[in-house]
């Protein structure tokens, strides 16, 4: 039997950067800056009062009385599963609900509710929890709203793999088309956990950064003055599909998912791999997975998350896996890093720079580091044709996934 | 309270919770069939009646309160 081709039919998003992906798209390729300052009075105790927050407010877009029972994860990862459904066309075919599986993650999941829903605990006791609570915080609740919501009944899977999640699901997407389990997976990652306790944590491992008065300067891949990431909410969707499926109701096309590799490091529960073995493991499998030639992956969307370590060890990794001939860019410079969606955020940007022949400029990157040999686009978006491109995406846990998308 | 002040008072509930119209409450609606409250709005219904209306309505007794009516019924003798 030979395998299934597998094509990327739709597209969604609602990022710091814009509620659909057109507007997400344009703020890329113009360098625009989706942080801004945390103005909420929880946020003054902290070391971190910076982070990339929604464009659009999910209550523009949903029903008051959904918004209550949805965990502002899942409320996004809905809005952003409608639009690539209907992108994709969807809306109106109504596919075989058999044939359609959803695979969206989460990094951290309803870890807002839970604190939202403890604190009325304490205050007003047990009975007054919401009975909703336990399907707004369950990890899996982003992907089976999804399920719910577009009749997908070939399976609703919900991966975890931290910052790593959003590149994991559309991996899983592709391999449940491949296997014959559905002709359509909505595929993707969901993150909204801009809260103090959050970022607490992450400020207390020292992973982010503290440019707390220049915010939109703060979020700077491989720059000399780089000082961690900078937290970010959205979800992005990609509607992946079986070729044959996709050219019998004449679908447009995007791009086509050619390959995926995965590998853990078994190394460190959050420290990358200094060398980055596990990113080329990651990055080699997902190149003979794509059965595409090193020198075809002209460009690579790159994890890059600004933080001093792992910024490095993704550098050496792309050495070692591709030579020194890709083109980079670091999108998270403009969204910040949105965690369990970042892979599939990215993923989208990966699409469209091969849609459009066009790479979304890396913002703030004034002083390379050192080490920075490869040839990143910085300022100004660049046109180029891409054949083929690769996106990374690495998480704590030691997580590497590498996604592989070519032109149709 | 009247039971026609009861029945405002439960239309307000239901609006907040389950988005219910207050123009479509009326006592001989049923909250599943005609208002389409689900087992877990209808939770929420009970919590946010209990305190509107200074009352307890115990999880055994939910079970019998099926229409608007049968709670209006319920809350007139409890208060």
């Amino acid at each position: 039997m030979t395998r299934s081709d597998v094509v990327v039919t739709g597209l969604g998003a609602t990022t710091p950067l814009g509620g659909d992906v057109a507007s997400t798209w344009d703020a890329m390729l113009n360098g625009r800056s989706g942080v801004s300052a945390l103005t909420q009075e929880w946020a003054e105790q902290l070391p971190v009062r910076i982070a990339a927050q929604l464009a659009v407010d999910p209550a523009i877009v949903l029903d008051r009385v959904k918004l209550r029972r949805l965990d502002r994860s899942e409320a996004i990862a809905l809005i952003a599963a409608h639009q690539a459904w209907a992108d994709a066309g969807l809306a109106d075919a109504r596919p075989d609900g058999e044939r359609v599986g959803v695979s969206i993650g989460s990094g951290i999941g309803g870890a807002v509710t839970l604190l939202a829903q403890d604190d009325i605990l304490e205050a007003s006791g047990p009975r007054r929890v919401s009975p909703h609570t336990v399907p707004m915080l369950m990890p899996n609740g982003p992907a089976a709203w999804v399920g719910l919501e577009l009749g997908a009944q070939a399976g609703v899977h919900s991966v975890a793999s931290a910052c790593a999640t959003g590149a994991e699901a559309i991996a899983l997407g592709l391999d449940m088309i491949r296997s014959g389990r559905a002709d359509v997976v909505v595929a993707g990652g969901t993150e909204a956990v801009i809260h103090p306790l959050p970022i607490a944590g992450f400020a207390s491992m020292r992973a982010m950064s503290t440019r707390n008065d220049e915010p939109q300067r703060a979020s700077r891949p491989w720059d000399k003055g780089r000082d961690g990431f900078v937290l970010g909410e959205g979800a992005g969707i990609v509607v992946l599909e079986r070729a044959e499926h996709a050219a019998a109701r004449g679908a447009r096309v995007y791009a086509r998912l050619a390959g995926s590799g995965i590998t853990s490091d078994g190394y460190d529960i959050v420290q990358p791999h200094p060398e980055g073995a596990g990113a080329i493991r990651a990055i080699e499998k997902a190149i003979a997975d794509a059965d595409v030639a090193k020198s075809d992956i002209v460009h690579v969307n790159a994890h890059a998350t600004s933080t001093p370590v792992g910024d490095l060890a993704e550098i050496k990794a792309l050495h070692q896996a591709l030579g020194d001939h890709p083109v980079l860019t670091a999108t998270k410079s403009m969204s910040g890093h949105l965690l369990g969606a970042a892979g599939a955020l990215e993923s989208i940007a990966t699409i469209l720079a091969i849609r459009d022949g066009v790479v979304p400029p890396t913002i703030n990157l004034d002083d390379p580091d050192d080490s920075l040999d490869l040839d990143v686009v910085t300022n100004k978006a660049r046109e180029m044709s891409i054949e083929a491109a690769l996106n990374n995406s690495f998480g704590f846990g030691g997580h590497n996934v590498a996604l592989v998308f070519t032109r149709v | 309270m009247t039971r026609d002040e009861i029945t405002a008072g439960l239309a307000e509930i239901l609006e907040e919770v389950a988005g219910v119209s207050p123009d479509d409450v009326a006592e001989g609606k049923s909250f599943t069939d005609d208002l389409d409250v689900d087992s877990l709005s209808m939770v929420e219904v009970v919590v946010a009646a209990e305190e509107k209306f200074g009352v307890k309505i115990p999880d055994n007794e939910v079970q019998n309160l099926k229409t608007v009516g049968d709670a209006v019924s319920y809350i007139e003798a409890q208060s």
